[in-house]
C-alpha cells in the first residue's frame, strides 16, 4: 500500500519535471524570442515561468488525482461530493455572537472606505442578493422552479416609476406599494398555474416573464415603451440628493452645509439597501423556522405527505411564490432608484437565469450561500472586466464546475436543531 | 364485544371506483366502529389501496358515500373533495355553493382536517428535514401560523411554538425515538422510519388513522413492536385505527374486525376467526379448487394450512 503510494508521488513528480521540459521546449522559442524591430530579444524567463507552472500544475493534477493522499487532502479541500443536509448542533460557539455585529459594522463602513463607482458595483451586487434572497423562497425552499423571477423586479422598478411619473409619489411611498404589487402580480401568477408540477411550471413562468415584459415594451403611452421612464431617487425626510432641490426644497448637502458630491445619493441609496437586506435575512432566517416556512420545505421534500398532513398544498406554494414576488418588487424598487432610469431592456431572460443561477449555485435553500453567490457573480465580473467578453463562458464554466464537484451548492444547508426541553437522563 | 358497543365513525357505502375501463372497486360497503381496530386484507390487486386513497381523499371515488362522524359533525369524505356538478344542483343554490366552494377549495386536506390521518406503503417521510420537524410540519394546522406574529416572535407565538416542540417530544417518546429528535429523517434506519410516520400522522390529532402496510418490511420483533404500538395508540391516544397488512399473523393478532377485498368486492366481513374458518377467503387466497378439498374434512387442519400457506 505505501510502495504504491510513493510510486505514485515519484510519478507525478516526474509527470511534472517532463511536462516541464516539454512546456519549455514549446513555449521556449514562441515566447522566449520576442522580435522587437529588426533584433530578436532573449526573454528566458518568460518560458522558464511558464514551464514552471505547468510542471507544478502537472504534478499537482496527478498527485491530487492519482494518489490517495492527494485525494484525501482534495477532499477536505473541496468536502464531500455528496456533501448534503447536515443537522447544527446545539451548542454555539463562543464566536457565534460576534459574526453577525461585526459583518453589520464592516458593512456600514463599507462607503467610507469604497469610491462612487465601486458603491455602485456593491449596491448593484446587494440588489442581486435581495433577488437572490427571493427565488430562494420559491425555488430552495418551495422547490418550484421559477424561470420568470424577472417579471416581479420589473413590476417592482416600473411601479416606482410609474407611481412617480403619474401620481408623484416618492420612493419611501412606492417602497410598500411595490412590494404590494409585486405580491399581487404574483398571487395572479400564482393561483391558476400552481396546480402544475416542476417542468410545466417553469414553463409557464418563463411565459409570464416574457409576457410582462413584452407588454412594458408595447404599452407605449403608460410605460414610455422602448424608451423607459424615469424613477425618483430617494429622499432623507424630504432632504434631496441633487444639486439642486426642485420646488424649492433644500437639497442635502445645503441643510448640513456641507460641500455638494454625487456621491451622497448613492451612499444614502447604499445605506438604505443594506438596512433593507439586512432585515430581509432576518425575514427569512425566522421564515424557515415558521410554520409557514417550514410548510414550504415539506411540499418541497413531498407534496402528497403534506396533503396527507391537512396542509393546503395551493394556499401554502401561493404564500411562496407571493413572498418571493415581493422581496423581488423590493428589489426592482432599489434598482430603479439606483438607475433612475429603466427600459423593459434590464428584464430580460438572461436576468432570470442569472438569479437562478445565484440560488443554484448558493445552494438550494441556504441564505448563506445564496448571499456569496450573489456577491461573487456580479462583483467578480466587474473586477474581471477585461474579460467582459467570455463572462458567459466562465459563467457555463463555474456552473459545470459546481455540478461536478458540489451538486448541492457552495454552502451546506444546515438545518436548525430543536432543544426538546429538559434532557432524557 | 367491545367492538360492538362503539358507534360508527367510518360509514363507506356502496364505494364505486372506476379507473377509464378497469372497475377497481364496486359496491363496497362497510362500518368502522369508534376504539377499534380494523384490518383490510386480500390478495395483490384487490384494492385495498385503492379503498384507502377513497377514503383519505387521494382519489374521488366515482359513485357512492363515505360518511365520517366526528363528534357531533358529519362530513362526507367524498364531497368535500369537490364533487362533479349535477344538473339538479343548479335548482338548489346552498347544495350548488357548497359544490363550487368544494371545486374552488377543496381537496383531500380537508379530509385530513376532518381528523383522517394515513400512512404510506413506500414511506413518505421529509427526508431532509429533522424528525422533529417532520412532526412539527404535521402540527401546522393546530398551531399559530400568523406569518406577521411569527417574523416579530411575538411571546404568543414562542408559546405556541414551545407546545408544538414538546408535543413532538411527546410523540417521539411513544415510538421510542426521543434520541432521534435532531437526525434528518431520511437518515434514520428503517424501521424507525416507519414509527417515525405513524408519529407524524398521529401529531395531525386524528380520530381515524389509516396505516397502509406498517409491517412491511419489518423483521418479526419489529412487527410484534408494531402490534403493541397500535393498540396503545388505540388504548391511550383514543383514535381507531384502519390497517392494511399482508403479515397474517399481525392481523390475526392486533385486529378486532376485517374486512376481505378480491377483485373490488367485499367477500368477506368479520372477526379474525369468522375470517379464518370462512370458505370464501380461502377460495380467493387459495384458489377454488384447493379450498373445495381441504374444507371438507376437519376444520382444525384446514385453519393451520391455512395460517401456514398464508403467512409463507
Amino acid at each position: 500500500m505505501s510502495m504504491q503510494q510513493k510510486a505514485s508521488l515519484r510519478k507525478a513528480v516526474i509527470d511534472g519535471f517532463w511536462s516541464g521540459i516539454l512546456a519549455l521546449i514549446i513555449f521556449g522559442p514562441i515566447s522566449g524570442l520576442v522580435l522587437k524591430g529588426y533584433t530578436v530579444q532573449n526573454e528566458l524567463m518568460r518560458p522558464l515561468l511558464i514551464a514552471l507552472v505547468v510542471a507544478v500544475g502537472r504534478f499537482l493534477i496527478s498527485y491530487l488525482i492519482q494518489t490517495e493522499k492527494g485525494r484525501y487532502y482534495l477532499g477536505k479541500l473541496i468536502g464531500k461530493r455528496d456533501a448534503g443536509v447536515t443537522v447544527a448542533s446545539l451548542t454555539k460557539s463562543k464566536y457565534q455572537y460576534l459574526v453577525i455585529p461585526v459583518l453589520v459594522l464592516a458593512g456600514l463602513s463599507l462607503p467610507l472606505v469604497l469610491g462612487k463607482y465601486w458603491l455602485t458595483v456593491v449596491i448593484l451586487a446587494l440588489i442581486y442578493v435581495l433577488l437572490g434572497l427571493g427565488l430562494n423562497i420559491v425555488v430552495g425552499l418551495a422547490g418550484m422552479l421559477d424561470l420568470g423571477y424577472v417579471a416581479f423586479y420589473a413590476v417592482g422598478a416600473y411601479t416606482l416609476a410609474m407611481g412617480a411619473q403619474y401620481f408623484d409619489m416618492g420612493f419611501w411611498t412606492m417602497l410598500p406599494v411595490a412590494a404590494l404589487g409585486a405580491a399581487l402580480f404574483g398571487a395572479m401568477l400564482g393561483f391558476p398555474v400552481l396546480r402544475m408540477h416542476g417542468d410545466y411550471l417553469a414553463i409557464v413562468t418563463l411565459g409570464f416573464g416574457e409576457i410582462i415584459r413584452l407588454v412594458l415594451n408595447n404599452l407605449l403611452e403608460i410605460t414610455g415603451g422602448p424608451n423607459g421612464a424615469s424613477a425618483p431617487s430617494p429622499t432623507l425626510f424630504g432632504l434631496e440628493f441633487t444639486r439642486r432641490a426642485k420646488q424649492g426644497g433644500i437639497p442635502f448637502h445645503e441643510y448640513f452645509d456641507i460641500a455638494y458630491s454625487p456621491s451622497y445619493k448613492y451612499i444614502f441609496i447604499y445605506l438604505i439597501l443594506f438596512a433593507v437586506v439586512c432585515l430581509m435575512i432576518l425575514f427569512v432566517t425566522r421564515l424557515k423556522q415558521m410554520p409557514m416556512g417550514r410548510a414550504w420545505e415539506a411540499l418541497r421534500e413531498d407534496e402528497i405527505a403534506c396533503r396527507s398532513l391537512g396542509i393546503n398544498h395551493v394556499t401554502v406554494k401561493l404564500s411562496a411564490f407571493m413572498m418571493g414576488a415581493m422581496v423581488g418588487g423590493i428589489a426592482g424598487v432599489f434598482f430603479a432608484t439606483y438607475q433612475g432610469f429603466i427600459n423593459p431592456s434590464s428584464f430580460t431572460f438572461f436576468e432570470s437565469a442569472l438569479i437562478l443561477a445565484i440560488v443554484v449555485l448558493g445552494g438550494l435553500g441556504s441564505t448563506v450561500g445564496v448571499i456569496v453567490a450573489a456577491l461573487v457573480l456580479t462583483i467578480l465580473p466587474e473586477v474581471l472586466r477585461d474579460f467582459a467578453e467570455y463572462r458567459v463562458l466562465m459563467f457555463g464554466v463555474a456552473m459545470v464546475l459546481m455540478m461536478v464537484w458540489k451538486p448541492r451548492g457552495l454552502i451546506r444547508i444546515k438545518r436548525k436543531a430543536y432543544d426538546i426541553g429538559e434532557p432524557a437522563s | 364485544m367491545n367492538s360492538e358497543t362503539g358507534k360508527p365513525l367510518l360509514s363507506i357505502r356502496n364505494l364505486a371506483m372506476r379507473f377509464g375501463g378497469i372497475q377497481a372497486l364496486a359496491n363496497v360497503n362497510f362500518d368502522i366502529r369508534q376504539g377499534t381496530i380494523s384490518a383490510m386484507i386480500g390478495p395483490n390487486g384487490a384494492g385495498k389501496t385503492t379503498v384507502f386513497n377513497c377514503i383519505t381523499g387521494f382519489y374521488r371515488a366515482t359513485s357512492g358515500s363515505i360518511h365520517f362522524h366526528s363528534g357531533d359533525h358529519d362530513i362526507n369524505l367524498v364531497q368535500v373533495l369537490g364533487e362533479k356538478l349535477h344538473p339538479k344542483d343548479f335548482l338548489n343554490p346552498p347544495q350548488l355553493a357548497k359544490c363550487l366552494y368544494y371545486k374552488l377549495f377543496g381537496g383531500s386536506h380537508l379530509v385530513a382536517q376532518a381528523g383522517v390521518a394515513r400512512t404510506f406503503q413506500n414511506i413518505r417521510l421529509f427526508r431532509e428535514m429533522t424528525a422533529i420537524e417532520n412532526l412539527l410540519v404535521a402540527q401546522h394546522m393546530q398551531i399559530n401560523r400568523n406569518p406577521i406574529s411569527g417574523v416579530l416572535q411575538t411571546p404568543a407565538f414562542r408559546r405556541s411554538e414551545r407546545n408544538s416542540i414538546d408535543r413532538a417530544h411527546a410523540w417521539l417518546k411513544v415510538v421510542g425515538l426521543e434520541n432521534d429528535a435532531n437526525r434528518l429523517a431520511g437518515e434514520l434506519p428503517y424501521g424507525h422510519q416507519r414509527r417515525l410516520e405513524i408519529a407524524r400522522s398521529m401529531s395531525t390529532g386524528p380520530k381515524l388513522i389509516c396505516l397502509d402496510e406498517p409491517a412491511a418490511g419489518l423483521n418479526p420483533k419489529e412487527t410484534e413492536e408494531l402490534s403493541t404500538l397500535i393498540r396503545l395508540l388505540r388504548d391511550q391516544h383514543q383514535v381507531t385505527v384502519l390497517l392494511i397488512e399482508h403479515d397474517m399473523g399481525m392481523v390475526m393478532d392486533v385486529s378486532e374486525h376485517i374486512v376481505v377485498l378480491d377483485h373490488g368486492e367485499i367477500i368477506a366481513e368479520g372477526t379474525p376467526h369468522d375470517i379464518e374458518n370462512s370458505p370464501t377467503v380461502l377460495a380467493a387466497y387459495l384458489g377454488e379448487d384447493y379450498s373445495n378439498t381441504v374444507a371438507a374434512p376437519d376444520s382444525a387442519t384446514d385453519e393451520s394450512r391455512l395460517q401456514e400457506t398464508i403467512s409463507a
